[in-house]
C-alpha cells in the first residue's frame, strides 16, 4: 500500500514539474475504501469491483484515449483516516472525482469534506438515509435500506410472521440507520415489535440479548448489522436453541456470501432483499460474474457489483462531461441513464438511485443464497 | 430466563478470565505494560486454525501446540523489543510506546500476511450440540474454556506457590536487582515469564476462537480492553483476582443487557472499573501483587 502509493506520489511528480500538454495524461479518480481491519471484506470486495471495470475502461479509454488513474486509499473504517484520505486524493493527486467511502458513517465524515472542495462524490455501498442531503455534489448508486427492506419484510409476512424482535449494532451509522428504516417498515406493515436490543459491532457474545429474546417467542428477528457480527449472532442463536419457527430477517449487511463462510448452516433459513444477485439471469450480470470469477478465483458479492457499475458510471460521465473537471463531471453524473448489472439506472432529483424494480429477496441454503421461492 | 442469563455471564466472564491470566502474569510479575499481550492471542488462535485445517489435527494435538508456538513468540518478540528498555531501567512509560508500536506492527503485518477476513475452526472440531440441564443450555466449547480456566488458574497458583520456580519468579518480581545478586538468572526467569503467558494467550486464542468462531488478526486487540479491566479490578499480578473479577465483569455485562439494556453493557462495565480505581486501586480483592502470593 504504502509502497504503491509513493510509486503514484513519485510518477506524479514529474508530470506537476513540467505542467506539459495533458492529452495524454491519465485522468485521476480517487477512492475510498476499508482495506484493512475487521470490515476489510467490503472494501476489498469494491475494490474488486472497481479495477475489473477500470480494465474494461482502459481498454477502450475515455475522452478521446486517455486512461484512468485510480488510486485506492485504505479507511480502515476510521472516519479520521477517511478524511485524511480524501484531502490527500483532493490535494494531491488531483483527483476529478472520488468512489467511496464504504461506511455510511465514514461518508457522513468525508462528504462535507469532498462537497466543500466540489468533488464530485459517488458512493457505491452508503444505504443510510440522510447520505446524498449532505450537498449536491453526493452521489450515490446504491439503494437505500428504506427501499430494500419493505420488500423484505412483505416476504416474510407472506410466511406468516406477524411479531418480531429487532437486533442491531449501536456504533456504525449503516447498522443503525438500517435499524430505523426496518423499525419503521416493520410498523408501518402492521408487524408487533416484542423486542429492540443493541450490541457493539466488534462484539463477539450476544447470549445475554439472544436469551431474552427467546423468552418472548417472535416469529422473527430483524438484524441489521455488518456480516461478521450477523454471523456471531446466527451461530450463537442455534446454540441458544433458535429453531426453524424463528426466520431471522437480514439488513443490508447480511447481504454477503460472507455469510455462508462464517456462519455456515446456521445462516440457513435466513432471508435478505437484495438490489442484486449473482445468479440474475441477464447477459451483462453473467459476463460480469464471470470475469470477476476470472480475475480474482471468487465470486462477485453485491458490494462488488454495485463497485462495478459506479465506476462505468462515473466513466461514462467524465467522458460525457467533455473534460476532466470536477463542475462538469458532476453535472454530467446527474444526467446519467445507463444501464448495468444492476438493472437500468438514473438518478433522482436527490442525487439516489430512481429505480427499486430490481430488488430480489434471497434465502440462505446450506451456506449460500437462493432466491426465495 | 435468569438461570440461563447466569449461565451466560458466567461463561463469557470465563472467556475474559482466560484471556487476563497471562496478561495479569506478564503485567504483575515482570512489571512491565506490555501491550503484545493481544497479538499472542490472535497469534495462537491462527496457529490452531493452521494446524486444524492444513495438517488435519485434532483439538487436543492442535491445542497445547498453538499454546507453545505462541509462547515462542512471546519471548523472542519481548527479547527484542523490552531487553535494551530493562537493561536501562527505563520508565514504564517507555515499554508501553515501545510495545504499542511493536503491537501494531505485528497486527498489520499479520493482517498482510493473513488477510483481516474473519475465520473459523472447522466446524466438527468440538461436538456442536449443547447440553440442555434444567432448562439451561451450554455447549461443549464452553464447558471446555470454563474446565480450561479453572485448570490453568489452579496450575498457575501451584506453580507460583508450590515451586522453587516460582519462589524465583515472585523474588524477581520483588526486587530483580536483590533476586540477581541472590543467583537468580533474572533473564531467564523473565523469558520463561513471557513464555508462560504467550502460551496462555495463545491457549486463550483457540479456546475463545472456538467458542465465538470469529478469528481475525485483531481479535486480540479487541479483547484487550476486557483485560485491562479485568486485571485491574482483580489486582496486577493476581491470578484468583482475575479468575473472580473476569466472571465478575461477564455476569454483570450480561444482567445489564438482558435486564436494563443492551446498549448499557460496556458503560456498567467500565463504570466498574473508575470506581475500582477511585476506591481500591490496588484491586478489588486488595492482596494485589503475586509478590506476596
Amino acid at each position: 500500500m504504502m509502497r504503491r502509493t509513493l510509486a503514484i506520489a513519485l510518477l506524479a511528480m514529474p508530470a506537476l514539474a513540467q505542467s506539459q500538454p495533458v492529452m495524454a495524461q491519465p485522468i485521476q479518480v480517487g477512492a475510498i475504501e476499508i482495506l484493512s481491519g475487521p470490515n476489510a471484506a467490503y472494501g476489498v470486495a469494491i475494490k474488486g469491483g472497481l479495477d475489473l471495470a477500470l480494465d474494461e475502461i482502459n481498454a477502450k479509454g475515455i475522452l478521446g484515449g486517455r486512461k484512468i488513474q485510480l488510486t485506492v486509499e485504505d479507511s480502515a473504517a476510521n472516519k479520521d483516516q477517511a478524511i485524511n484520505a480524501a484531502r490527500k486524493l483532493i490535494g494531491r493527486d488531483k483527483v476529478v472525482a472520488i468512489i467511496g467511502p464504504t461506511l455510511s458513517n465514514e461518508m457522513f465524515a468525508v462528504g462535507p469534506v469532498t462537497n466543500e472542495r466540489k468533488i464530485p462524490t459517488l458512493g457505491t455501498s452508503t444505504t443510510a438515509s440522510g447520505i446524498t442531503e449532505i450537498g449536491p455534489y453526493i452521489f450515490r448508486t446504491s439503494l437505500p435500506e428504506s427501499d430494500v427492506i419493505p420488500v423484505t419484510l412483505k416476504a416474510a409476512q407472506a410466511r406468516g410472521v406477524k411479531t418480531i424482535a429487532l437486533m442491531y449494532a449501536n456504533d456504525d451509522a449503516f447498522s443503525k440507520s438500517g435499524f430505523d428504516v426496518m423499525k419503521a417498515a416493520a410498523e408501518k406493515a402492521g408487524l408487533s415489535i416484542l423486542a429492540i436490543e443493541s450490541f457493539g459491532s466488534k462484539d463477539t457474545d450476544f447470549s445475554a440479548q439472544l436469551t431474552k429474546i427467546k423468552s418472548l417467542k417472535p416469529d422473527a428477528i430483524g438484524l441489521s448489522a455488518l456480516v461478521e457480527p450477523v454471523s456471531g449472532v446466527l451461530l450463537q442463536a442455534r446454540s441458544l436453541g433458535f429453531g426453524k419457527e424463528t426466520l431471522f430477517i437480514g439488513g443490508n449487511g447480511s447481504n454477503s456470501p460472507k455469510l455462508g463462510e462464517i456462519a455456515g448452516p446456521a445462516a440457513d433459513g435466513l432471508i435478505v432483499g437484495s438490489p442484486w444477485f449473482i445468479g440474475k439471469k441477464a447477459d451483462n450480470n453473467e459476463a460480469f460474474v464471470a470475469a470477476y470469477k476470472a480475475k480474482y478465483s471468487r465470486d462477485p458479492d453485491q458490494f462488488a457489483a454495485q463497485a462495478y457499475d459506479a465506476m462505468k458510471i462515473m466513466a461514462g460521465a467524465i467522458d460525457r462531461a467533455g473534460a476532466a473537471e470536477p463542475e462538469k463531471v458532476r453535472d454530467a453524473l446527474a444526467k446519467t441513464d445507463s444501464s448495468g448489472v444492476m438493472g437500468p439506472f438514473r438518478f433522482t432529483e436527490g442525487r439516489d438511485p430512481a429505480t427499486a424494480a430490481g430488488v430480489v429477496v434471497l434465502v440462505m441454503k446450506a451456506g449460500k443464497f437462493a432466491v426465495l421461492e | 430466563m435468569l438461570a440461563q442469563q447466569l449461565v451466560n455471564g458466567v461463561l463469557l466472564g470465563a472467556t475474559y478470565a482466560l484471556f487476563a491470566l497471562g496478561f495479569t502474569l506478564m503485567f504483575g510479575v515482570l512489571r512491565v505494560i506490555n501491550l503484545t499481550y493481544g497479538f499472542y492471542f490472535s497469534a495462537g488462535a491462527f496457529l490452531s486454525l493452521a494446524l486444524t485445517r492444513q495438517l488435519g489435527l485434532g483439538i487436543w494435538a492442535a491445542l497445547p501446540l498453538a499454546a507453545i508456538g505462541a509462547g515462542i513468540m512471546a519471548v523472542g518478540i519481548d527479547w527484542l523489543l523490552l531487553t535494551r528498555l530493562r537493561r536501562r531501567a527505563t520508565a514504564e512509560l517507555d515499554s508501553l510506546m515501545v510495545t504499542l508500536g511493536g503491537v501494531l506492527a505485528l497486527y498489520s503485518a499479520m493482517t498482510a500476511w493473513l488477510g483481516p477476513d474473519i475465520r473459523r475452526l472447522p466446524p466438527g472440531l468440538v461436538s456442536a450440540d449443547s447440553f440442555v440441564i434444567a432448562g439451561v443450555r451450554i455447549t461443549t466449547a464452553q464447558i471446555l474454556i470454563l474446565g480450561a480456566t479453572l485448570l490453568l488458574v489452579a496450575l498457575l497458583l501451584a506453580l507460583m506457590r508450590g515451586t522453587r520456580l516460582g519462589l524465583a519468579i515472585r523474588a524477581m518480581a520483588e526486587k530483580p536487582d536483590a533476586a540477581g545478586l541472590m543467583g537468580i538468572n533474572t533473564a531467564r526467569a523473565s523469558a520463561l515469564v513471557s513464555f508462560i503467558s504467550g502460551c496462555l494467550g495463545g491457549a486463550g486464542g483457540v479456546l475463545i476462537g472456538l467458542n465465538f468462531n470469529a478469528i481475525h488478526p485483531y481479535m486480540g486487540e479487541t479483547m484487550m480492553l476486557r483485560g485491562f479491566v479485568v486485571i485491574i479490578v482483580g489486582g496486577l499480578g493476581d491470578i484468583r483476582g482475575a479468575l473472580i473479577a473476569g466472571v465478575a465483569l461477564g455476569v454483570i455485562e450480561v444482567l445489564t443487557a438482558g435486564y436494563i439494556s443492551s446498549g448499557l453493557k460496556e458503560a456498567v462495565a467500565f463504570a466498574i472499573l473508575v470506581a475500582v480505581l477511585w476506591t481500591r486501586p490496588q484491586g478489588l480483592f486488595g492482596r494485589a501483587v503475586m509478590r506476596r502470593a
